[in-house]
């Protein structure tokens, strides 16, 4: 049996970076190619030298696939396809495409004008590779070669995130990227349909909770901020550019609304407007009740939210700061941080995970003191609160998925080893199917059972279904099918016996035939004699067809059992073909002995 | 980089290529389970043998809103649900406020008919009463057999309440999303327009005389009897919450018997061709297509490459006007008119070609210093269709896509409402119109049959006047007879009809490329247009394909799909039990048995499983499933006897007789006969036959595998 194989360069075990190898049918595959956002060194992108040892890596990769616009999925992109030199195939969905470039353009921004690093890649260079990807829509059936298909499915968590299909041959594996069970303030949920892949590789960032109802994290959120910035305090919130950001900003613009409040709120991005753009313009990827009202009323447009400015980072009063990037690895979200840190009135909320390394990842960690390079020293007596808010998967979610597309095995990636083995057994458990949570660089061997196409001649299925159709109904009833297998030039045809010859006609059939006589000693008429013994097959070999021909002869496959009568001597003759040589002779010798 | 080297099949798998030449391809019926419509299945699998046979009828007598339905392996599948419209020109014009003149004129009383259903206008006859539509023909078909409705594009979709509503339809039908909601702002339109201006009186007894069927010389069979009132708001929202979203290159499974994939046809924002294939065939369903660059993304043809059966219909409907000039021509006449300080006013759809007027009549006017001349877009609508526009970035073309990149709007009629060149409104009433109404301007309105909307109103009032121009750009109505119970008119008339699908060269162009087996067309697309009789160029070139069909309305067509084949499925331990022999060169052979499995139409063989069968005799089992037997073929001449013979002579079988016959039909039989035992055994080309006496069983078997090592097998 073919195999699947799955390697993880990044998110085996671990929630850094994504960037999965697939093999199957003698396809390589590369899912996500993501950076990690808690080393500055070579260690943030992936190891191509596994895929090659050195040079390009197009001969040895069939295509790339890119979940969703988040930097630890797609953030590697321009390192691999212009630095190590990539120029095969890249897919992506429509909004993914217009959204990637500006995050890849800022992250590069901080790494490079803020913090000096080198040997990294060029605004060009992410124009370049933005160049060579394919978009596709929900749903498209994309032929990547002759036996490569992808379809891209709706995964919500973040605008345009999408979960590919992959299929080559007929073996067929389902990637989710980071996804998201239940509708948001923006977007839908996801949305796979019964595709009965060979592998589902899926997230499981959230992989032990079941987060508690969504409502109420809301309310617990608005209360936190509302309390805060009642008495004084500044609430820094920081988010990445696109995405959680914007379902927060619904949320406060929603809530100052009602209640009427006029503390500032800032956006601090220079990026609001245009990313609002995009949201506007692939508002069909946005949930049903945003694209029913946006002729009406833009939920994008936003009435308290004003844009920051550096200078307001020191303005007395209280104040909501929405800052990038989110996990306070950098820029300004970090020094807003520490400005406001050893202020205990202020609050900083982490409306999402936070990947080891970052300052972000500490202070949740509750570390008081955080030292920088520089050696500042920074104490954090703000409060420090996590809202889980960024979009992916509970327990329950992936579990539901699972159900939804009924996979022959899963494959467990972007979490944490131990909630993966809690996970891991219960989905055994409930699915009775094999789970994998391969570690980085480890492989994984998922084999597959193989189906293989034939054409078959529409006469050999007419007569099946003929013998099929002249027996009572049940539906226990087994179809035996059988024919001739006929190979030429490379072409398999299963074929009726009689069509062979006539298909090949340098070759003639010779029929061995069987003849034998039984001596007949009865009373009975000739018609109770053929009743009789028709029954009595019948009886013995209920799964054939029994035929009475000609009231003197009882048919079952080429056996033909013919009464004679010769000067009132009666005699049954019975032959068949070789083909039917057990079935002859069980049928004489059950003759025999009624004789 | 090990896992790259790694071959993915392993032995196993190369023992079967060695035979089994390893063409996989996925089967995507195999999805079929989650057809929602189970009872399918059980349809086919009760069968009746005509299953493969394919049937086309066609229920529209215009070949540009067109309505057909297709047959095959009992499914029905009707392919577009076009509305005829032209039929509202025979009646009356709904104005909006009472008019003087459609209010005052006389009653045209004729000897059978004389009591006031008939007025004349102008210079012509006019039904006064609500307008009718023709719907698809009912009664061909039984529409509650109806298991798929798919929509090319939502020109074609108008008609779908009718038939989702008014019948016992109980399938699904299929859109693209831009198709779904443009067609939804044409049906909402439609009905806004005949709502608000509504007729007390319905005539009909003038459908009982032919005379008065084609009142304005229509050039379209009419069946009043057949037409129908619009339908209502409400069955719209039904009708449409009905449609399920399809998007390009999308594989629809349509109960496992067939795979349905609309492809982009470069006519409008949406539009589809459809490719239906079983996995052996292949059958594309052209609808209006472009190969020109429009806003829409571009024509795919390749996936209509190679198929069994093209239909196609929805060509051009202005194949005798050049299209390159006309769209100077137009911006030419706005220009003169507004320099001559006239109104221009442009009937049109509230979507599709629209977009690109407001383009490029915005461009035109700049460049013509006549930037402050406002553009008004009157619709019920208007905001929605422009809204809507702007985010449909998947579905254009790779220039306005890229804009969305940016990110620019796709489209520039945004901005140009934001500088306020361009105004909407709901109606020429609606608050806020007089007050922004500047003159001289542009007015885009609807409807472009002239016979309700606000256009009826604004041609009345501009009519009498020479400066101002009425430019017909929509090909759905001739515009002489749109124009007609407006009559006597002064102002400017110009038709510059816009006209984006396939005209003749290029559907003859198209077709030649695509190379197919059989091309299905309407009758009409084979003689020269009814406007340009003498253009022997204007019809589709017979040589394009092997076979040509042609149909008419009410025509049910035999389609011919010669399948012979069917694929099935083998499991590879079915497979791994077949041992092929060489018969011939390059020819090998096997028996292959299993168990037939069929669900949603996919066969799979699949191994037996020896150990459960019950009722069945132990030494019968491999008898039952045919496993492990032969077949042999082959002659047996004299040098063959002589061998077997011997072989005989070896199994200590010597007491023989043989002689030679004719008897047999004057086939040459060598007959061998075994003295002293009850066996003969006659040798021919045909076969060998063994007669052997009760209780020689063992002998026979000698006889019969000393025969066997004389032949081939396989
Ligand atoms: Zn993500």
């Amino acid at each position: 049996m073919p195999d699947i194989k799955v390697t993880c360069l990044g998110a085996g075990q671990d929630v850094g970076r994504s960037c999965i190898l697939l093999s199957m049918g003698g396809k390589n595959i590369m899912l996500d190619c993501g950076m990690h956002m808690g080393f500055n060194d070579e260690r943030r992108f992936p190891d191509f030298s596994y895929v090659a040892l050195e040079g390009p890596l197009t001969t040895y990769i069939d295509c790339v696939i890119i979940s969703h616009f988040h930097l630890d999925h797609c953030g590697a992109l321009p390192y691999m396809t212009e630095i190590v030199g990539y120029t095969g195939p890249i897919y992506m969905t429509h909004p993914t495409k217009a959204i990637a470039p500006i995050l890849l353009e800022d992250m590069r921004k901080v790494a490079v004008e803020r913090k000096g690093e080198s040997n990294f890649f060029t605004t060009q260079m992410i124009k370049d590779c933005m160049k060579k990807v394919t978009a596709v829509t929900l749903h498209q059936s994309v032929m990547v070669d002759n036996d490569m298909e992808i379809k891209a499915y709706y995964a919500g968590h973040v605008l345009g995130a999408a979960m590919f299909w992959i299929r080559v041959g007929n073996q067929s594996v389902v990637y989710t990227g980071d996804y998201n069970m239940t509708p948001d303030r923006h977007l839908g949920a996801a949305m796979i349909d019964k595709c009965k892949p060979d592998l589902l590789i899926t997230e499981s960032t959230y992989a032990t909770t079941i987060r508690d109802s969504k409502r109420c994290r809301e309310t617990d959120f608005l209360k936190k901020v509302h309390e805060c910035v009642a008495k004084g305090g500044k609430v820094l919130i920081p988010v990445f550019a696109l995405g959680r950001a914007q379902e927060l900003c619904i949320l406060l613009e929603t809530y100052w609304e009602r209640m009427n409040l006029k503390y500032p709120i800032y956006f601090a991005l220079g990026l609001t407007e245009k990313a609002n753009n995009y949201y506007k313009m692939f508002i069909t990827w946005t949930n049903q009740k945003i694209r029913k009202t946006f002729v009406q009323r833009n939920m994008f447009d936003f009435k308290h939210i004003k844009p920051f400015d550096r200078g307001y980072i020191d303005n007395p009063g209280s104040m909501v700061v929405f800052a990038t990037p989110g996990m306070l690895h950098a820029g300004l979200s970090l020094q807003i941080f520490k400005k406001w840190a050893p202020n205990e009135n202020n609050m900083v909320i982490m409306p999402g995970y936070c990947v080891q390394g970052t300052v972000g990842h500490k202070i949740l960690g509750g570390a008081k003191k955080i030292e920088f390079e520089n050696r500042q020293v920074v104490e954090v007596k703000m409060a420090v609160e996590y809202m889980s808010f960024s979009a992916h998967a509970d327990a329950k979610g992936i579990m539901q998925l699972i159900a939804n597309c009924e996979p022959r095995n899963v494959l467990l990636v972007h979490g944490e080893a131990a909630k993966m083995e809690f996970l891991k057994d219960k989905i055994r458990e409930e699915f009775k199917i094999d789970c994998f949570s391969p570690a980085n660089g480890e492989t994984c061997v998922i084999r597959t059972p193989l189906r293989i196409p034939i054409e078959c001649s529409l006469n050999l299925i007419k007569k099946e279904l003929k013998a099929y159709n002249a027996q009572p109904p049940d539906p226990k009833r087994r179809r035996y099918f059988n024919g001739i297998l006929a190979m030429k030039d490379g072409k398999l045809i299963l074929m009726d016996l009689p069509e062979v010859w006539k298909e090949f006609n340098g070759i003639n059939r010779h029929v061995i035939k069987f003849s034998s006589l039984i001596k007949l000693e009865t009373a009975s008429t000739n018609f109770q004699i053929v009743e009789e013994i028709h029954s009595l097959i019948k009886d013995r070999l209920s799964a054939w067809e029994v035929k009475i021909v000609d009231g003197q002869s009882i048919i079952i496959e080429s056996v033909v059992v013919k009464l004679n009568e010769e000067n009132a001597d009666k005699n049954l003759c019975v032959s068949w073909e070789s083909q039917d040589e057990d079935l002859g002779r069980y049928i004489l010798g059950l003759l025999q002995t009624i004789s | 980089m090990l896992w790259i080297l790694d071959n993915i099949f392993n032995k196993l798998c190369s023992k079967l290529t060695d035979f089994m030449f390893l063409n996989i391809v996925d089967n995507p019926l195999e999805k079929g389970c989650r057809s929602p419509n189970r009872h399918f299945v059980n349809k086919t699998e009760n069968n009746k043998l005509k299953y493969f046979k394919m049937k086309f009828y066609c229920l529209s007598n215009d070949p540009v809103h067109a309505c057909y339905v297709l047959s095959f392996k009992e499914l029905m599948i009707m392919l577009d649900c076009g509305l005829v419209m032209e039929t509202v020109l025979n009646f009356l014009p709904l104005p909006l406020v009472q008019s003087s003149k459609f209010s005052t004129c006389s009653n045209w009383n004729h000897p059978k008919l004389n009591d006031g259903e008939l007025k004349k206008a102008g210079n012509n006859i006019f039904i006064d009463s609500s307008p009718e539509f023709q719907p698809p023909l009912a009664k061909i078909i039984d529409f509650s057999e109806i298991d798929v409705i798919l929509i090319s594009n939502y020109m074609n979709m108008l008609a779908l309440p009718y038939i989702t509503e008014k019948t016992n339809f109980k399938g699904i039908v299929y859109a693209t999303e831009p198709t779904l909601q443009i067609a939804r702002f044409f049906l909402e339109e439609l009905v806004e327009y005949i709502d608000t201006t509504p007729k007390p009186n319905q005539a009909s007894k003038w459908k009982e005389f032919s005379e008065f069927h084609n009142l304005n010389n229509l050039n379209l069979e009419l069946h009043p009897l057949k037409w129908k009132k619009l339908f209502t708001l409400d069955e719209v929202h039904k009708s449409l919450s009905r449609v399920q979203i399809a998007g390009f290159d999308q594989k629809i499974d349509v109960f496992g018997a067939l795979e349905v994939k609309p492809v982009s046809s470069g006519y409008c924002l949406g539009s589809a061709n459809f490719v239906l294939s079983t996995g052996l065939e292949k059958i594309c369903y052209i609808s209006g297509s472009s190969t020109l660059t429009t806003q829409a993304k571009p024509i795919n043809q390749n996936a209509l490459k190679n198929s069994d059966v093209i239909i196609m219909s929805g060509l051009t409907q202005a194949p005798h006007i050049n299209p390159d000039a006309i769209l100077g021509d137009l911006c030419l006449n706005v220009v003169l008119t507004l320099r001559n300080n006239g109104t221009v006013l442009i009937p049109c759809y509230p979507s599709g070609v629209i977009y690109d007027l407001f383009e490029i009549l915005s461009q035109k006017l700049d460049d013509s210093g006549l930037s402050t001349i406002p553009m008004y877009f009157i619709s019920p609508v208007a905001e929605h269709s422009l809204a809507y526009s702007n985010i449909l970035a998947e579905w254009l073309s790779s220039t306005k896509q890229n804009k969305v990149y940016i990110p620019d709007e796709p489209f520039p009629h945004a901005n140009l409402v934001k500088n306020n060149r361009l105004k909407f409104f709901k109606h020429i009433y609606s608050e806020g119109f007089s007050a922004e109404f500047r003159q001289p301007c542009v007015i885009f309105c609807g409807h472009p049959s002239l016979r309700f909307g606000d256009i009826a109103h604004l041609i009345e009032q501009y009519g009498s006047n020479s400066n101002h121009t009425i430019i017909f750009t929509e090909p759905d109505f001739p515009f002489l007879q749109a124009l007609a119970p407006y009559h006597p008119l002064n102002m400017k008339v110009v038709y510059c009809p816009i006209e984006t699908s396939l005209n003749f060269q290029q559907a003859n162009k198209l077709i030649k490329d695509l190379k197919t087996e059989v091309l299905v067309i309407p009758k009409v697309y084979t003689n020269p247009p009814n406007i340009a009789p003498n253009r022997d160029d204007l019809v589709i070139d017979r040589q394009i394909a092997k076979q040509i069909i042609t149909f008419k309305c009410g025509d049910c067509i035999k389609l011919p799909l010669k399948r012979k084949k069917n694929q099935v499925f083998v499991d590879p331990d079915v497979a791994l039990s077949v041992i092929p022999q060489e018969v011939m060169n390059g020819v090998k052979l096997a028996p292959l048995s299993g168990i037939l499995d069929v669900k949603d139409n996919v066969y799979n063989i699949r191994s037996v499983d020896m150990n459960c069968i019950e009722g069945v005799p132990k030494q019968l089992l491999n008898s039952l499933f045919k496993k492990q037997v032969s077949y042999e073929y082959g002659t047996m001449n004299q040098m063959d006897i002589d061998m077997f013979l011997n072989k005989l002579k070896q199994e200590g079988i010597t007491d023989i007789k043989t002689s030679q016959t004719n008897e047999n039909d004057g086939i040459l039989t060598t007959k061998i006969k075994l003295i002293n035992e009850d066996i003969s055994i006659d040798i021919s080309d045909k076969g060998t036959h063994i007669h052997c006496g009760e209780g020689k069983q063992n002998l026979r078997i000698k006889i019969r595998d000393a025969l066997l090592s004389c032949l081939n097998k396989f």
